[in-house]
């Protein structure tokens, strides 16, 4: 048996949420004071995921950086997986929100897309 | 082999090569910063003193008076702001009348003109934010206001335009007699010269006694300020001083040349020769010892701290002349308060001892005015129009704050002596100066200085030195 | 003079969603004065998600969020001026504008809509102790170098204050490549959003401190140090908690001032307690036709209202510039009163006449409440009761009022909104 502390963050209340855990299994989560509380404890404890931002070059950009975000969660554990895969990535202008700078990121399978137009700059139009 | 080097380019060495500027000589000022007014110049009261404080006879009642009067006419001549708002000083209890009377009749002798007791009734009158403890107040209307950045780099960027070179990031580390003058070792090399004027503010007893059995000694006197927003500008319109005590004149509010309210000296002495960092007991003894001569001050509209280092000569005068062991080395030594007031004196007085021992010639082609970076803000708005149609950086504004424009950057990075850091910028334009303190204008002022200059992000400093702004780009240490 | 019907002063989201509220309702001679080289506003440097679940129904990030509107103000043909500083307004509504082509211009406007945003508060205004060395940035600032240029300003962190942009700051210079070490915060709570405590701190196992400050900087060129301490209820430093960490780099995240140089200029009347215009149930100043909206009238910690608001004050100031609103004689003037644990209302006034059906009230409360409720006197009377299990400085908080509601109080003339514990 195994316990598990964590902040709920559904709402400000900021419940301290115990869970206890038989190996991979949830037995119980207290602490909550509604249901969003257990739901989100639940997958918190088994299968953290996040959104990743972060942000890539730009070539003959208006700017020199374009930001970009996984366009589904990923694994909480990938995160930094994830933003040294974008280490190196260079893009050229022009892009476009939505765009996709790459396709499987970290092994993930979630594509990283643009969250910001970049016009070519003026130098190159 | 120069004729003259001047050690430190903060307002006294920046004075004295200006006026040697006038006479056929090579000169250099040496100075360790990466700018000129980087010490005890760049953080004071930015007061011109009238005269009364100093004892009679001295070097400084002498010097702050002639400077006093000088100050004037070299702020239309270099295009500096400067204005006379005059002082006070309050008395608040019956007991200290004879003190007051003393300050006035020192004057006197000193020959500060237009010195004028007040009551009580008359001070209120005249500003009505006094303490309403005032029982009289000593009335100076010579006394003035000025931005001690501007009067410094007027000063040197006239001196340069005259021909004087000025050597930044170069510290002298050691002076060797030579036969007709001075060899100064730097860390950039061997400087030469026959004369040497020493105005290296806290540092001019460690280069005096490098040459002179007869020592000197400094202490850095530490005083804390703060500076209020704007808003808070006109709380009072005159400079308001206590009673002045041992540590000097005492915790001053002062409206600056520029619209803000300054508040401030403490007086602590320190070891450390670049000790500017502020102390809580410090801010807090500024907020409190202001509040007993001027009532009701807005403190929550504080934009800024900071602290000065005082050169402070155990001797309590400037020390100014020839050092008696050591020929064609001279001292400009101990200036500390009324030393941005004396300024020019200095320089003339400076200027003077070493034309006459090197019985030097006058130049027929000294230039004895310089145009300030212009300030579209002062300009109509056909005038500023027609400066965006010639140069339309004039119609971008950085600085939001104090509404500086791209061009007004420009300007300061090119011109003689330009800026090459964020507080060059700031300290010639003003950028960053307001009340966000730089966090909209920063990196558009990296920018384009790093354009100006064309140097990299990296090489821009806060201040020269290790003071880079940006250390790296995103990820690269992961 | 160029003429136009509404000049909206900041092309932010205040700004963009007053637009196209503006527009939609009939206007069309529309201007948005913006003093960046983009629409958007801060949001451009705000890369990460959490914008928009309220307006679009999904996690957005901030310049996405912009997108979004900047497009409609493109489809919607609407006016705008980049690069151009607004310098000032008259009281007659003729504002002065500045940018490299026109110059010096000014454009006459029946109605003007504030909506400059804020500021951060600067390090200056903490009075801090200690050197002034580089290394010191506001969040804001840091957040702009890193997430718009690419560079990092340190490597080396710590934060003082858990404002939001604080708390998204330490996870975007952790994911950057830099180590934060400690986020410091003066007051016995955070100012973040709970979410982001979790998700930018508890992930990256960065501590975050409560009731402590910064009270030494340490080094001469670039900052090597400082030193924290924890502080007493008076925010004074407690002697012996003293703690130094080395660093390269400290981040403020203290605060935002809405940006009124040039409302107050202008004459508008200011609310102490939000640092914003006092505005009416329209949204409206005391300036007849200026209307105020987004973080320039009080600072939020979602966009989302941000735009609900931008938006009203567009449709009010339509309406305005239409003359189609109600005489103000034909209802009657009541005030909002904050009292016991509410800082601040916004509006501050409503007219019967004017307001819409329903009317949302926002405001904040001065400290951390739990299981109490939040009630609007009218006059005398309790007409609204209701229970909050939480409530924070950080979290803005509303209030729904009824026309209807109102209009059955026929002699009201203040309604005071409070925190009681029963």
């Amino acid at each position: 048996m195994e316990e598990k502390n964590l902040t709920c963050i559904n709402c400000p209340i900021g419940c301290s949420l115990t869970i206890r855990m038989e190996g991979e299994q949830v037995i119980k989560v207290s602490g909550n004071t509604c249901k969003r509380g257990e739901i989100y404890a639940r997958k918190e404890v088994t299968n953290p995921t996040r959104i990743v931002t972060s942000t890539v070059k730009v070539v003959n950009g208006k700017s020199d950086m374009v930001s970009v975000k996984t366009k589904e969660d990923i694994p909480k554990g990938k995160i930094f997986d994830c933003v040294r895969a974008l280490k190196n990535v260079q893009v050229e202008a022009p892009v476009r929100i939505g765009d996709v700078i790459v396709k499987d990121i970290a092994d993930t399978g979630v594509k990283v897309v643009a969250t910001k137009n970049v016009e070519l700059s003026r130098k190159n139009t | 082999m120069y004729d003259v080097i001047v050690i430190g380019a903060g307002v006294s060495g920046a004075a004295a090569a200006r006026e040697l500027s006038r006479y056929k000589a090579r000169i250099c000022v040496i100075e360790k910063e990466e700018d000129v007014c980087c010490g005890t110049s760049k953080a004071n009261s930015a007061i011109v003193h009238a005269g009364y404080d100093a004892v009679p006879g001295s070097l400084k009642a002498k010097l702050n008076v002639r400077g006093n009067q000088m100050m004037g006419e070299l702020a239309k001549d270099l295009d500096f702001l400067f204005k006379r708002n005059g002082s006070l000083v309050i008395c608040t209890e019956e007991e200290e009348l004879p003190a007051l009377q003393e300050l006035y009749e020192r004057g006197q002798i000193n020959g500060v003109k237009d010195l004028r007791i007040l009551s009580r009734e008359e001070t209120l009158a005249m500003e009505p934010n006094v303490t309403d403890c005032v029982c009289a107040a000593l009335y100076a209307p010579t006394a003035g206001i000025i931005c001690p950045f501007e009067l410094n780099i007027a000063l040197a960027e006239n001196a340069c335009t005259n021909g004087v070179e000025f050597r930044f990031d170069t510290e002298v580390e050691k002076i060797i007699k030579s036969e007709k003058g001075y060899e100064l070792h730097t860390n950039k090399g061997i400087f030469r010269t026959k004369y040497v004027v020493n105005a290296a503010g806290v540092y001019a007893d460690e280069l005096h006694n490098m040459v002179s059995e007869k020592k000197i000694h400094i202490t850095p006197r530490r005083g804390d300020y703060c500076l209020l927003d704007k808003a808070a500008g006109n709380h009072v319109g005159r400079t308001v001083f206590a009673l002045p005590g041992k540590f000097g004149k005492g915790i001053l509010v002062t409206p600056t040349v520029h619209g803000n309210l300054l508040v401030g000296p403490t007086a602590i002495d320190v070891g450390d020769k670049e000790g500017i960092n502020t102390s809580r007991a410090g801010l807090e003894q500024v907020m409190e010892k202001a509040g007993l001569n001027v009532k009701n001050l807005p403190m929550r509209q504080v934009i800024t701290s900071f602290a000065g280092l005082r050169a402070h000569e155990e001797q309590g005068d400037f020390l100014i002349g020839e050092v008696e062991d050591a020929k064609r080395f001279i001292d400009c030594a101990g200036i500390e308060s009324p030393g941005i007031a004396s300024c020019p004196a200095i320089g003339e007085m400076v200027a003077q001892i070493v034309r006459d021992k090197m019985k030097l010639e006058e130049k027929n082609n000294f230039i004895s005015t310089r145009k300030g970076i212009r300030r579209p803000a002062d300009l109509s708005k056909e005038e500023r129009n027609e400066l965006i149609r010639k140069e339309p950086a004039y119609g971008s504004i950085v600085c939001r704050c104090e509404m500086i424009t791209e061009g007004e950057i420009i300007d300061a990075v090119r011109r003689p002596l330009g800026a090459k850091s964020l507080d060059g910028i700031k300290r010639r334009t003003r950028a960053g100066m307001g009340r966000c303190q730089s966090g909209f204008c920063s990196p558009r002022v990296m920018e384009i200085l790093a354009r100006e200059r064309d140097v990299s992000m990296f090489d821009i400093t806060k201040s020269g030195g290790k003071s880079q702004i940006v250390v790296g780009i995103n990820k690269d240490a992961l | 003079m160029k003429q136009y019907d509404i000049v909206i002063i900041g092309g932010g989201p205040a700004g963009l969603a007053a637009a196209v509220s503006a527009k939609k309702n009939g206007i069309d001679r529309i201007l948005i004065l913006e003093r960046d080289e983009e629409l958007g506003g801060i949001l451009n440097q705000c890369i990460h998600n959490g914008f928009g679940l309220h307006t679009f129904q999904e996690e957005l990030t901030g310049p996405e969020y912009a997108g979004r509107f900047i497009e409609q103000v493109k489809e919607l043909d609407i006016a705008y001026k980049l690069n151009t500083m607004v310098m000032d307004i008259s009281r007659e509504k003729v504002v002065t504008a500045m940018n490299r082509e026109d110059g010096l211009f000014d454009v006459q406007a029946k109605a003007v809509i504030l909506a400059m945003g804020c500021r951060e508060r600067a390090k200056g205004a903490l009075n801090i102790p200690g050197f002034r060395p580089a290394g010191i940035y506001s969040a804001g600032t840091a957040q702009r170098l890193v997430n718009m240029e690419g560079y990092m300003p340190g490597r080396e962190v710590v934060i003082l204050g858990s404002g939001d942009i604080g708390l998204i700051m330490a996870r975007r210079m952790t994911l950057e490549g830099a180590k934060v070490k400690v986020v410091a915060e003066l007051m016995p709570y955070s100012g973040g959003l709970k979410r982001n405590i979790v998700q930018c701190l508890d992930d990256y196992g960065i501590p975050l401190k409560l009731s402590h400050t910064v009270i030494d900087i340490r080094g001469k060129e670039r900052m090597e140090g400082i030193t924290l301490a924890e502080v007493d209820e008076r925010g004074k430093p407690v002697p012996g908690t003293e703690e130094f960490y080395s660093c390269d780099t400290l981040l403020l995240s203290v605060g935002l001032i809405p940006e009124n140089e040039i409302s107050e200029k202008m004459g508008v009347e200011m609310n102490r307690a939000t640092s914003g215009p006092k505005v009416n149930e329209s949204l409206e100043t005391n300036i007849k036709g200026v209307f105020a909206c987004g973080n320039v009238l009080h600072v939020h910690d979602l966009v989302d209202f941000v735009s609900e608001e931008a938006a009203a004050a567009g449709k009010n100031a339509a309406s305005y510039v239409k003359k189609e609103r109600p005489e103000e004689g034909n209802g009657r003037e009541i005030r909002l009163n904050p009292e016991n644990g509410i800082r601040y209302t916004v509006p501050v006034m409503i007219n019967t006449a004017r307001m819409d059906e329903k009317l949302t009230v926002r405001f904040r409360v001065d400290g951390v409440y739990k299981y109490c409720y939040v009630s609007a006197y009218f006059d005398e009377e309790r007409v609204i009761h209701r229970r909050r299990q939480v409530m924070a400085p950080g979290e803005m908080e509303e209030m729904k009022l009824t026309r209807e509601q109102l209009l059955q109080y026929p002699e009201l003339k203040t309604i005071t909104v409070k925190v009681e514990e029963e």
